[in-house]
């Protein structure tokens, strides 16, 4: 493979270096490089971090190409920045085998764009009565470390107990959606002052606040790691912060769209706003804001959820739930957490790349830009200004709720083991 | 007005004393021998209902006929709803077919609202009830009928209901007809207070513009008005309230409770009443209450929201007069 030659970026917001990658890795870093043989990108006023590693992502293949393939999602993903993404198993048939895990894992690695590690359910068929075979689908190709049912609640607590206890083993981990059943029959927003006027089925703060006070105290007396998907409410916040502060293996993660937008927007009765956990309060985004800054919620996550058209295009009862949103994570993270001052690009790394990829145990990703490491690098050009539009996005869908809307940022490279999957914000 | 009526709060204090007033020259209609004005002739109205009620489809059936308006009756109840595609496609139909409102009942909250703001459609939207969100001709045809009730048939004329006290009591937190009633009668300058077990309040609630009251008993004496909202006994097994018996024992109007309101207070249900539940026989069936002139009020009502959207912004007098003239050629 050939030498490229990363000319004049601040490494992860720092001063401008030069960065030289040889094959796979990154050979060498310094004040200035001689380019030799290397191909040089100019990146004076850019961003370099490591390449960004999504938690929750919804690739939808096997099942619902229609909506996205391994392919097209990958492709999203590296058009976003992102050189590893977790598939979620809520596809069909299930990811609850380790021959399901195995497609998916292959397909991601056939399509070269971003590396796919594949999540594994935690229940067969994500039914929440009996556990797929965990240890199975952690000892295949695949290697899964994440287990989640996401899309629906472990809300079983002796089936929760049980896979914290079962996936110990191997270091796994499990990924809930917290979200209690009972509590969010017939839910369709957020429940509060909107949903009352509105006349849209409540989803409570507390159906989600209730079950992750459980997990908590079930990861504690277990002594397992869990993990929250989605946090989205203040209370939610307030218990993760508890239980990390009694030294409980509790991580969290906390999407772009929980960051940026509230349930005011629900008034359109547009559905593309319409995703799960719902979009709630100004004070929630706020709380979640600072909780991502102090790191009380471990990294952002898209939870990337595409749907054709035709799933979106009807009224709001009807409409599926979730967005896209890998191709604009980066800039909702910029507008509220960088220009707001709240984390610097150094934070953007830690939260985007560092920490998910030890969250899920990731080999190879989020690693130091420095020699040796692999050559898995994102460069931002922070000044960029520009309406969204979903035309350009290369999800095969166009669910995102920031058509037409400014956000800053852009990617203009990618780089997969020193392979360049995106050169000037377009893909290779 | 706006082109569109798909909430309460589409009206100013204005808007709703001019549809009021309209309807009290449109109730006039209804007291000649041929109830028809030529007013929407050529004009096409579509039912369009997803959810069954044959009270309010018939209402404004009526409403559109008498203002001689040509009347579609889609019901897509059964149709494949599921996936909502069925209510695009149905209104790319409707628009093809040159439809001029379309009045619209749906099963879920913010269906007319989509309807009229998606660019489906041109045509005026009314809703007729959308989940449990707001059913503003409802609204309309309550306040009506209290200010025929308290104010007076033409001596209400161009008046509101400033100062007046009306109590809404029951299932606030599923119920368009609250919802649509709290926004309306508030523009109109009413007082509301809203009566139920906590249970059936939502969330959020205060944010409404009334009072919430959890006390049935210490509201009637101060009310003008009381508005018993229908309690589906099925709520009682999603433990919203122990025992039927219970809700009618807390949150019944019976004649005890009737005989603590002011002498010249009003009870109005909007039907189908559950007696015994939310309401007696003795309370149904006295002076007092207003059920079966809701029902007349209400043909009245969506006549003037009709005339109102598709004829014109001015008052109905010059209109009316008018038309008169032409019907009268017409018989003669
Ligand atoms: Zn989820």
């Amino acid at each position: 493979m050939s030498k490229i030659l990363i000319r004049g970026a601040g490494i992860l917001g720092g001063r401008p270096q030069d960065v030289l990658i040889d094959g796979g890795t990154i050979a060498e870093v310094a004040d200035t490089i001689e380019p030799g043989d290397a191909a040089v990108v100019e990146a004076a006023g850019q961003i370099l971090l490591p390449g960004l590693v999504d938690l929750h992502t919804h690739l939808r293949e096997p099942g619902r190409e229609d909506s996205e393939t391994v392919l097209t999602g990958t492709r999203a993903a590296a058009a976003g920045g992102y050189t590893a993404v977790h598939a979620m198993a809520n596809t069909f048939p299930v990811a609850d085998t380790a021959g399901v895990v195995e497609q998916v894992y292959r397909l991601g690695k056939e399509s070269g764009y971003c590396d796919v590690q594949p999540v594994g359910a935690v229940t067969v068929g994500l039914a929440g009565k009996q556990l797929a075979e965990l240890g199975a689908m952690h000892d295949s190709a695949a290697g899964v470390k994440v287990f989640s049912d996401d899309g629906k609640c472990v809300d079983d607590t002796v089936i929760m107990r049980r896979a914290l206890e079962y996936v110990k083993a191997f270091d796994g981990v499990i990924a809930q959606h917290a979200q209690e059943p009972r509590l969010t029959e017939g839910a369709q927003m957020n429940e509060g002052i909107v949903s009352a006027e509105l006349g849209l089925g409540g989803w409570p703060a507390v159906a989600e606040e209730s079950i992750i006070a459980r997990d908590v105290l079930l990861a504690a007396h277990v002594g397992s790691r869990v993990h929250i998907c989605h946090l989205s409410t203040a209370g939610s916040v307030e218990i993760v912060r508890w239980a990390k502060s009694k030294g409980w293996n509790v991580t969290a993660e906390v999407t772009p769209h929980h960051l940026l937008l509230t349930d005011e927007l629900v008034r359109t009765y547009d559905p593309v706003y319409k995703v799960n956990p719902p979009l709630r309060t100004a004070t929630d985004v706020m709380a979640l804001r600072e909780a991502l800054a102090d790191g009380t919620i471990d990294c952002v996550a898209t939870d990337h959820a595409p749907h054709p058209h035709e799933d979106k295009d009807c009224e709001w009862g009807a409409a599926a739930m979730g967005m896209v949103g890998l191709e604009t994570a980066l800039s909702v993270v910029q507008e509220t957490m960088v220009e707001t001052g709240l984390l610097d690009w150094a934070g953007v790394a830690d939260r985007m790349s560092f920490r998910p990829a030890r969250i899920g145990r990731l080999e190879g990703h989020g690693r130091p830009v420095s020699p040796g490491e692999p050559a898995n690098l994102v460069l931002v050009d922070p000044a960029y200004r520009g309406a969204v539009d979903p035309a350009d996005f290369a999800s095969r869908s166009r669910n995102t709720p920031y058509k037409g809307r400014e956000l800053p940022g852009r990617v203009t490279h990618t780089f997969l083991r020193g392979r360049a999957t995106v050169v000037d914000g377009k893909l290779t | 007005m706006k082109h569109h009526l798909i909430s309460a709060a589409d009206l100013t204090r204005d808007d709703a004393v001019l549809i009021l007033d309209t309807a009290e020259e449109m109730a006039r209609v209804a007291d000649r021998p041929i109830k028809k004005l030529p007013t929407l002739r050529g004009r096409t109205v579509v039912n369009l209902f997803y959810e069954d009620s044959t009270r309010t489809r018939i209402s404004f059936e009526a409403a559109a006929k008498r203002l001689s308006a040509d009347v579609i009756n889609f019901s897509a109840k059964g149709s494949s709803v599921s996936k909502g595609e069925s209510l695009k496609d149905t209104a790319l139909t409707l628009e093809a077919m040159g439809a001029d409102a379309v009045v619209i009942r749906h099963h879920a909250s913010g269906a007319p609202y989509r309807l009229a703001n998606s660019g489906w459609i041109d045509g005026s939207v009314v809703n007729a009830g959308d989940g449990t969100h707001e059913h503003p001709t409802q609204a309309l045809l309550d306040a009506f009928t209290v200010r025929r009730r308290l104010v007076g048939r033409d001596a209400g004329m161009g008046r509101d209901l400033a100062g007046r006290r009306i109590t809404i009591v029951g299932d606030v937190l599923h119920s368009r007809v609250a919802r649509s009633n709290v926004l309306l009668l508030n523009t109109l300058g009413a007082q509301v207070t809203v009566v139920a077990p906590p249970t059936l309040v939502p969330i959020g609630v205060e944010s409404w513009p009334c009072e919430v009251s959890y006390d049935l008993d210490a509201v009637l004496p101060k009310s003008d008005a009381v508005m018993m909202l229908r309690v589906q006994r099925e709520r009682m097994n999603a433990a919203f309230f122990p025992t039927e018996r219970e809700y009618a024992r807390r949150y019944g109007l019976n004649g005890d409770r009737m005989a603590r309101m002011p002498e010249h207070a009003v009870v109005m249900h909007p039907g189908p009443m559950n007696r015994g539940m939310e309401i007696t026989a003795e309370v149904a069936d006295s002076d007092r209450c207003t059920a079966v002139e809701q029902v007349a009020n209400g043909v009245s009502i969506r006549m003037a929201v009709l005339y109102l959207l598709l004829g014109g912004n001015e008052s109905a007098a010059a209109h009316t007069s008018r038309t008169d003239a032409v019907r009268t050629e017409e018989t003669e």
